[in-house]
């Protein structure tokens, strides 16, 4: 696409992002700079390290439910770890996850823009994220401890428990200072820094998935930011609003917090679509099927996403009026996914397929998404919700769509993008290997964790019955499968970062503007900045392939 | 979209007299809300109502003229219509729940 | 920059007023929306306890409200002015204008601390014994008020932080730093010579030779400017100073009736 303004690596205007060096040197050249690259890489360090971190709490999670009784800790250890687990996993991994990362890395490169709109504020919004971090992890050391509410926080309990609940939500806190600022940078770069004739539906669809969940960062997460700060007050000063003893209603904590946190799953979701969407084309050699369809069905997902947070409250005492209408709106939700699915199906559909890494996660990540979306809409029925509510069901559907979802998508969009991002190539023999052990120790422990929840085990139990042992085995040797298939599928990416082979410019063949970059992006990405002259995954009919 | 430049700066006809107009408004509006709660209306609801009704106006007045809405493109009453109409179902979804209790 | 004797420094990011107006927009979004979740909470707790709310509501002061109310209102009015007299060069109007909405916010934050004395003088505050012995609703209602109305009132202090910036931003003489990037100074030393041109290539003051011992160059603009004169990119960054004023102005005209005016 575009007029392919193609400069000799050497010869770029500018050193590549990775040799630049400003004001300051080493360090210091990193975490002061503005370079919506080095950002996003910044991002990716941290937050591989809160990945591998909340995982060996879930190895240990699944490894307490080996036996009948206590394992390796006690109930009480047991409820910290699945509430840090969560929250780091949420808070610090998914939500962020994709858009700070690959986002702020590619958005600024997708669009033929220089940077984001505020390079500045885009640093400020890492730094709020280091401390929002920080604060959380400061609640190891200080006193009552790290939270046991669950990633939730839920009234009453929240100001019932003696841990360090006003530290967790106040880092919470900051975190979505740091997830609005992301989201209104990225809005406003998208409306004001597209390439010259780059027009809206000429713009690459994980775009699209950007644009969409940066409004909902904008408009969700305040209220989030709000609900936390009501904790924290209530904690501290005792102005309570949840608090039944002060008049409280602890069911209208549920619906704030659900307000964002409903949204906050397509906060999770739609950029990983947008990876998919820009994976299954160029893999397919194909035009994508639908164009128009996948990237207004971002937006339908985002304004459908915030009608439907009640059906996490079915069970809560929520009024039946609410429980039909919300149930009713999760169906519609339903609608726009499928078109997204159908869409990346169809466009396999007599391309030229290659087998490779990156089309494996994808492929992975809609068999696995699809298996959480339907079990999402089994829930979304009134009345089996009563019999699955809080049982390890719930708790398997989650981790299909952000897990099987998100996660998958941001591995995906790891081994896309990695030659791009690094110059260098991994091996493509291990990382199938890793993909499959993954493939295999996800189903192993999710599916299974789905037929035990839908016989009646309940989630955030510490013990279980001795009719659940083998499934909790099985689904515990999944979980030892799962994570030997990450461990290999990060020391492959490492190892090819290090001493991997060096990288064609446009290994895959992408047709987006990142593409037309030769070598590594120089620091302000274009030496001239291009022209958009058609679509973004027109393969056809020039089948000119970069060398 | 592309032209960042000042785009409204000289459409601007009024000047300071419309913003003087524009408070005298507001404040005649605190006037009347203020007068209005005096009076029984024999329903908290209607009161209420009335109420919310006149600072929506004194915020249209605020967000069109001060906010320089009236001048801005129609992005910007897109954007303004979107945060309305979230914060519009956050509420009123709610109330679903709350008042069929 | 890719010749060998010269370095030109120039902006290469053009200010986008646009999309400075975008961003402040959506930045005010979240406000609302912050702001949206306390009034969700109000409208079901008044809707709970109407009467309650009612009850507790006589204690608080409508007068003082009402001038607030007032008070927030010209500020909102001479921030608007001070923004149009900045756009049409009338500096030391514009500045006036600024200095009356900064005292206009002080005023409120003063009747506020008056008003909140004299609840805590008379025992009611959150988690007082004689609030915990009220009933439920009034419990709530005087929670809300604190909440809503502190948070409020931080706004209103972020708010005069934020314009009395702009005062010293629109006041000062505007100097403007460039640093020259360490590539530059590595590719143009041994020998180089450093001048300032003119658009016809003149060379205007002094040249310098950059040699090893030059580590950083800086270039130093600076503007002397007449009264009337200013440095243009203020007038983006006031109108969304006021944008954010007006939003703290919005609030408050929501906050007054819900709490003062219960009937």
């Amino acid at each position: 696409m575009a007029s392919r303004a193609i400069v000799d690596a050497n010869e770029h205007q500018e050193p590549i992002y990775l040799d630049y060096r400003g004001r300051y040197d080493g360090i210091l050249g990193w975490i002061l700079s503005t370079d919506h690259k080095r950002i996003g890489l910044m991002y990716l360090a941290a937050l591989v390290v809160f990945f591998l971190a909340a995982m060996t709490l879930g190895f240990f999670m699944r490894l307490e439910q080996w036996t009948v009784g206590q394992t390796i800790v006690d109930a009480k250890t047991y409820n910290t770890l699945f509430t840090v687990h969560g929250v780091i996993m949420v808070f610090l991994v998914v939500v962020p996850g994709i858009p700070a990362t690959l986002g702020n890395f590619f958005l600024p490169l997708q669009l033929g823009a220089k940077d984001v709109s505020f390079p500045r504020l885009n640093l400020t919004s890492w730094y709020l994220y280091m401390i929002g971090a920080l604060i959380i992890f400061l609640a190891l050391f200080t006193s009552g401890g790290l939270p046991d509410t669950g990633w939730t926080f839920y009234a009453p309990y929240n100001i019932r428990t003696t841990t360090n609940i006003p530290l967790a939500v106040f880092g919470v806190f900051i975190l979505g200072f740091s997830s609005i600022l992301t989201g209104l940078n990225f809005v406003t770069t998208m409306h004001q820094l597209r390439a010259p004739g780059m027009s809206w539906f000429r713009m690459p669809l994980f775009c699209w998935g950007l644009y969409a969940t940066g409004w909902i960062q904008v408009l969700a997460t305040p209220v989030l930011g709000i609900t936390m700060l009501l904790v924290l007050v209530e904690k501290t000063m005792s102005i309570g609003v949840f608090d039944p003893s002060l008049g409280g209603d602890p069911i209208l904590y549920q619906h704030l917090f659900w307000i964002y946190s409903h949204p906050a799953v397509y906060i999770m979701i739609l950029p990983a679509m947008g990876i998919i969407s820009e994976i299954m084309p160029t893999f397919a050699r194909r035009t994508i099927f639908g164009y128009k369809a996948i990237a207004y069905s971002s937006l339908a997902i985002a304004l459908a996403g915030s009608l439907v947070w009640g059906h996490h409250m079915f069970t809560s005492g929520q009024s039946y009026t609410a429980n039909v209408l919300f149930s009713l709106l999760t169906f519609l939700v339903g609608i726009p996914t499928a078109i997204k699915v159908l869409n990346w199906v169809a466009t396999l559909y007599r391309g030229a397929i290659r087998i490779e890494p990156p089309l494996l996660y994808a492929l992975s990540f809609i068999f696995l998404f699809s298996i959480g979306g339907f079990t999402g809409l089994m829930q979304g029925v009134l009345n089996v919700d009563v019999h699955l509510h809080d049982t390890y069901f719930v708790v398997a559907h989650f981790h299909y769509v952000m897990f099987g979802g998100t996660v998958m998508g941001l591995f995906a969009g790891l081994h896309y993008w990695f030659p791009k991002m690094f110059g260098k190539m991994y091996e493509k023999s291990w990382a199938n290997i890793s993909w499959a052990l993954q493939l295999i120790g996800f189903n192993m422990l999710y599916f299974t964790m789905l037929v035990m929840g839908y016989n009646g085990m309940p989630r955030r139990y510490y013990d279980h019955l001795i009719e659940f042992n083998a499934g909790h085995q099985l689904a515990t040797v999944g979980s030892w499968v799962l994570i030997a298939g990450i461990l290999i599928m990060f020391a492959n990416l490492l190892h090819g970062l290090l001493k991997g082979e060096e990288a064609d410019d446009n290994p895959w063949g992408g047709t987006t503007l990142e593409w037309s970059i030769k070598g590594l992006p120089p620091l302000e990405n274009f030496d001239e900045i291009p022209e958009v002259t058609q679509g973004p995954y027109d393969h056809n009919p020039e089948p000119e392939v970069v060398k | 979209m592309h032209q960042p430049t000042h785009t409204h700066a000289d459409d601007h006809a009024g000047g300071y007299g419309i913003y003087l107009k524009v408070w005298l408004g507001l404040i005649v509006f605190t006037g009347i809300t203020v007068a209005a709660a005096g009076v029984d209306l024999n329903s908290a609801g209607l009161t209420i109502a009335l109420a919310l009704l006149i600072a929506s106006v004194k915020t249209a007045l605020v967000v069109y003229f001060f906010m320089h809405i009236k001048y801005e493109h129609l992005l910007f009453k897109l954007m303004l219509a979107v945060c309305a109409i979230t914060f519009v179902i956050f509420i009123g979804l709610t109330f679903f729940d709350i008042a069929y209790r | 920059m890719s010749s060998h004797s010269n370095a030109i420094v120039a902006h290469k990011h053009p200010s986008d007023v646009e999309g400075a107006k975008i961003a402040m927009w959506l930045f005010l979004f979240t406000e609302v929306l912050l702001f949206g979740g306390l009034f969700i909470l109000y409208a079901v707790y008044r809707y709970q306890y109407s009467l309650d709310f009612h009850l507790a509501a006589t204690e608080l002061n409508a007068s003082l409200g009402a001038i607030n109310t007032v008070v927030l209102l010209t500020s909102s009015l001479t921030v608007a002015l001070s923004i149009e007299a900045l756009r049409r060069g009338n500096r030391k109007l514009s500045l006036w204008m600024l200095f009356i909405t900064i005292v206009c916010a002080l005023t409120f934050m003063v009747i506020k601390y008056f008003e909140w004395s004299a609840k805590i003088h008379h025992g009611i505050y959150p988690g007082s014994e004689t609030l915990l012995t009220a009933s439920s609703g009034e419990i709530v209602f005087y929670n809300l008020y604190y909440a809503m109305t502190g948070l409020h009132g931080i706004h209103v202090l972020i708010g005069m932080g934020v314009l009395g910036g702009m005062f010293y931003f629109i006041a000062r003489k505007p100097i403007n730093k460039e640093a020259i990037n360490y590539d530059v100074v590595e590719r143009i030393r041994g020998g180089s010579r450093m001048a300032v041109l003119a658009d016809d290539g003149r060379e205007l003051g002094d040249v310098i030779n950059i040699d090893d011992k030059v580590e950083r160059v800086e270039i130093k603009v600076i503007y002397e400017n007449t009264p009337e004169k200013f440095d243009p990119r203020n007038e983006i960054k006031l109108e969304n100073s006021g944008l954010y004023w007006h939003i703290v102005d919005v609030i408050w005209i929501f906050l007054f009736p819900l709490f003062y005016l219960i009937i």
